[in-house]
């Protein structure tokens, strides 16, 4: 019973960090219809822009307790900042063409960030664990987790929320149910769909970079930390449906807990499973357990 | 033919001056047999492309086919090169045939998904499994031709010259493969499925075909890599090997069955003088080429071999 | 003589909308059918569920006596019913004579045993035959002078001449052409009807065309079937069915809402 409670637990904490990467990852391709290869890559930026953030606040004797105000700042710096610079400077010229001319582009683009990373900020490893330890840990089934891991779980379900709410109440976000809709008509009915799509990669870039932020504290922030992120990404988010909200939620739980009870029970088979199972719902359900925006030709 | 097909005396005579080469620069012979290996996963990759097809997965086959090698090898002695190749294609074949079953049913992202999540299943059993290094990976032995010694560093120039004719009549073949019917309805599949239906092919068929060639050249390029490099490991399943390959597809373009291995060579050459004097920005450069590309030139570097040819 | 192709009860719903209530035709050999009906008459489903496109909900079609009711496009096809379509399907990135190239490399290979349809030849210069005889089907269609020009870039009749080529290169014994002068202007109309019917009506292949230019329809059709809202309204002579008044009212004059006046003042 305990070791179940624990491998929930695994479960529950992995699945919001998954959430968290795979969020921005399907909205981006829900409304763009572009599946982001360099969104691992916005992860590391992330993470990279929090360590230095943070470092910088802490060098200077700040309040310890801001450092977690200076995470979620490192994030939003990075969704402004890459953000329009991406889309505005790169991806806006290439609308229009076929989704695998999209993909290549963004994985050139990986390429491209990957090294611009390591040239803005070297290749040395940095930390920044003050964060991780400052709220303690508390007790669970016998276990001794951090109360970070819950900062992780309360992230994610305001982000899902605060996004779902958007999409749902505002009238932004009909308008912007309607790009995912149909982008023709949209242009079609004087929507500023080009407008929508600066923000959307935006937000996707952000949200991207919160989960490297948020992850930074708890492992060393080196190059290629985002080359494994993307394909867990995209395995959450094939799970659940390419453009789903609630599938990325619902893919983020499944791969997590299909990986926590692989890490409890068989643990040669961790990275496998999680593979395994993207193999199989593309094989059974491709259009994910929720169906997504996007409908494949056979 | 409507118009003069040269590809046959120009394949040849590229083979000739391969030849030659390699004697009068034996420093190359390791950096060109290796293109020549990864050429043909490319080539494999160029034959889904004309059908309109990304494999991010080739590596699967490729990795396969190499620790097929190096288990032979390891476990069963068995070092004559011939057989070794031999079943490279086979292992990489068979795979083929079985996936292929199931891919020839997807298109698009989906393909390009399903192949990586495949060849990512391969790297994560491979990864954790002991008897065959792990992360690590192991050692090839280099291999023999008929009991004598073949590859290894005092017989460099054997292996590449094995390579060069392998390669050749792999280039010939699927050449000539692309001339036959099933081989022609690469574009046509990939401009209207439909209309291939309903002339009378099977399209998944006719995808079937393609994957499992391509998976067979795939896990050939997989087998001379690990006899030449003398090493294998995990990594080479992983989704950036098969990330190089697309990008190298991309560069040299689908125009030719020679343009895969000059783009190979070219990008072996860029990756090892890029990595020598500037390794934290050679991938911005590969990026920034393959962004340009795909902007400019879309058909690849070949495209403006051909247009400088048909303007003069 | 037997009908070439028998349709018996054919049905067939689209959610609320009912493309097909029992539509039953049987067609003679080495004849031309014409078949008019407004858009959603139920034409175009007719046609797809002959070619495999659909799948009928209810009732049989069978052709030259074989049931072909649930075969999938390419079976048709190699069984010997060809189509054309209402939007051109080309490839559009290649040249008009490799699009013929093209479908004439399947039917060679369909037409062999099982045994050489599968491998490939390796000999070069194989299928050395198959250029030239792709340049005498562009000759009749009088593509000739298109030959390398890539599809896409091609006018709309040359598209529409290409299409039917294609349909045609496969040698069937029944072609069904969808709208074929639709798109195209009003000189152009009767020159591609002149050529494709020439290329064809000479091996005695059973046409069927669909159209909604009635002037087509009354001077190659040797038989009209009219369709409306999913039903059969007339099927006979074209000059019988292009004069029925109730096609006149539902075909070839329009849907408008007809004043009552007019209603009790019919000839």
């Amino acid at each position: 019973m305990r070791e179940l409670l624990a491998l929930l637990a695994d479960g529950i904490i992995y699945s919001s960090w998954l959430f968290i990467i795979a969020l921005g990852l399907t909205l981006i391709y829900g409304v763009m219809k572009i599946l982001n290869m360099a969104h691992g890559s916005l992860y590391a930026l992330g993470a990279y822009a929090a360590a230095s953030l943070v470092g910088y606040w802490m060098g200077h004797g700040r309040a310890p307790m801001a450092s977690y105000g200076m995470l979620v700042l490192a994030a939003i710096a990075v969704g402004v900042v890459a953000g329009p610079l991406i889309e505005r400077g790169l991806l806006r010229f290439m609308y229009g063409r076929n989704e695998i001319v999209l993909l290549l582009v963004t994985y050139a683009l990986f390429l491209i960030l990957e090294d611009v990373i390591k040239l803005i900020w070297g290749v040395e490893a940095y930390y920044v664990s003050e964060p991780y330890g400052l709220l303690g840990s508390f007790d669970f089934a016998g276990l001794t987790y951090p109360v970070y891991n819950l900062v992780l779980i309360a992230v994610s379900i305001v982000a899902g929320s605060a996004l779902a709410a958007v999409l749902r109440y505002t009238h932004a976000g009909k308008l912007l149910s309607a790009v995912i809709h149909d982008r023709e008509i949209s242009v079609a009915m004087g929507i500023n769909v080009s407008r929508f799509y600066l923000v959307t990669f935006t937000i996707g870039t952000m949200l991207a970079a919160i989960g490297g932020a948020l992850t930074a504290p708890t492992v060393s922030v080196v190059p290629g930390m985002g080359v494994q992120v993307i394909v867990l990404a995209f395995a959450v988010v094939v799970v659940g449906g390419l453009g789903s909200l609630p599938g990325a939620a619902l893919g983020a739980l499944i791969v997590g807990l299909v990986r926590s009870a692989a890490v409890h029970y068989l643990p040669q088979v961790e990275l496998f499973s999680i593979y395994v199972v993207m193999a199989a719902v593309l094989i059974f359900r491709p259009k994910g357990l929720f169906a997504g925006a996007e409908v494949r030709k056979i | 033919m409507t118009r003069a097909d040269y590809t046959i005396p120009v394949l040849l005579a590229a083979l000739a001056i391969l030849l030659v080469l390699g004697l009068l620069l034996p420093k190359w012979l390791f950096l060109l047999t290796l293109a020549l290996g990864k050429g043909l996963v490319v080539l494999g990759l160029m034959l889904l492309l004309r059908t309109g097809l990304v494999s991010f997965g080739q590596g699967l086959f490729y990795c396969l086919g190499a620790y097929a090698v190096g288990s032979l090898g390891q476990f069963l002695g068995i070092k004559e090169v011939l057989v070794l190749l031999l079943t490279g294609v086979a292992v990489g074949s068979l795979i083929a045939v079985i996936l292929g079953l199931l891919m020839a049913k997807y298109r698009g992202i989906f393909f390009a998904m399903l192949s990586l999540a495949f060849s990512m299943i391969a790297y994560g059993l491979l990864v954790k499994t002991a008897a065959l290094g792990s992360t690590d990976g192991f050692n090839v032995a280099p291999p023999t031709l008929f009991g004598r010694p073949i590859g290894g560093e005092q017989h460099q120039y054997a292996l590449f010259a094995l390579a060069c004719i392998l390669v050749s009549v792999a280039a010939v073949l699927t050449h000539e493969y692309l001339r036959t019917p099933l081989g022609r309805l690469a574009p046509a599949i990939r401009d209207n499925e439909i209309r291939v239906e309903y002339m009378g092919a099977s399209v998944r068929n006719a995808i079937h075909v393609k994957y499992v060639i391509a998976g067979a050249l795939a896990g050939l390029g997989g087998a001379l890599v690990a006899m030449t490099v003398g090493h294998i490991d995990p990594e080479m399943a992983y989704w950036t090997t098969s990330g190089e390959f697309i990008f190298v597809a991309i560069l040299s373009g689908t125009g030719s069955v020679i343009a895969p291995f000059l783009g190979s060579f070219v990008f072996e050459i860029i990756r090892t003088y890029a990595y020598q004097y500037s390794p934290n920005t050679w991938q911005l450069v590969l990026g920034s080429a393959l962004l340009l590309v795909i902007v400019f030139l879309p058909a690849g570097l070949w495209s403006a071999f051909s247009y400088i040819r048909r303007r003069t | 003589m037997a009908p070439i192709l028998d349709a018996q009860g054919l049905c067939k719903k689209f959610g609320a909308v009912t493309a097909a209530w029992g539509i039953s035709i049987s067609i003679e050999p080495d004849t031309v059918v014409g078949l008019i009906g407004t858009n959603g008459a139920g034409k175009t489903t007719f046609v797809n569920m002959v070619t495999g496109y659909l799948k009928p909900d209810a009732g049989a079609i069978s052709f030259k006596g074989r049931d072909v009711t649930a075969l999938h496009p390419r079976h048709i096809t190699q069984l010997g019913i060809c189509r054309s379509f209402q939007i051109p399907q080309l490839y559009d990135s290649l040249t008009v004579i490799e699009n013929v190239v093209i479908a004439l490399g399947i039917i060679q290979r369909n037409s062999k045993s099982w045994i050489f349809a599968r491998t490939p030849k390796i000999v070069p210069g194989h299928n050395s035959e198959i250029w030239p005889a792709a340049e005498k089907v562009l000759e009749r269609f009088r593509l000739s002078e298109y030959r390398h020009s890539p599809a896409g870039v091609l006018p709309e009749g040359v598209r529409k001449l290409l299409d039917s080529a294609l349909a045609l290169a496969a040698k069937p014994e029944m072609l069904i052409l969808d709208e074929p002068t639709s798109g195209v202007s009003s000189e152009e109309k009767f020159a591609i009807m002149d050529t494709v019917m020439g290329a064809v009506r000479s091996e005695g292949v059973t046409v069927l065309f669909v159209e909604h230019d009635m002037e087509i329809v009354s001077r190659y059709s040797q038989r009209v079937i009219a369709f409306y809202e999913g039903r059969i309204l007339a099927d006979g002579l074209p000059a019988d069915v292009l004069g029925d008044r109730d096609v006149r009212k539902y075909v070839v004059g329009g849907q408008l809402a007809i004043a009552p006046s007019e209603d009790g003042a019919r000839a």
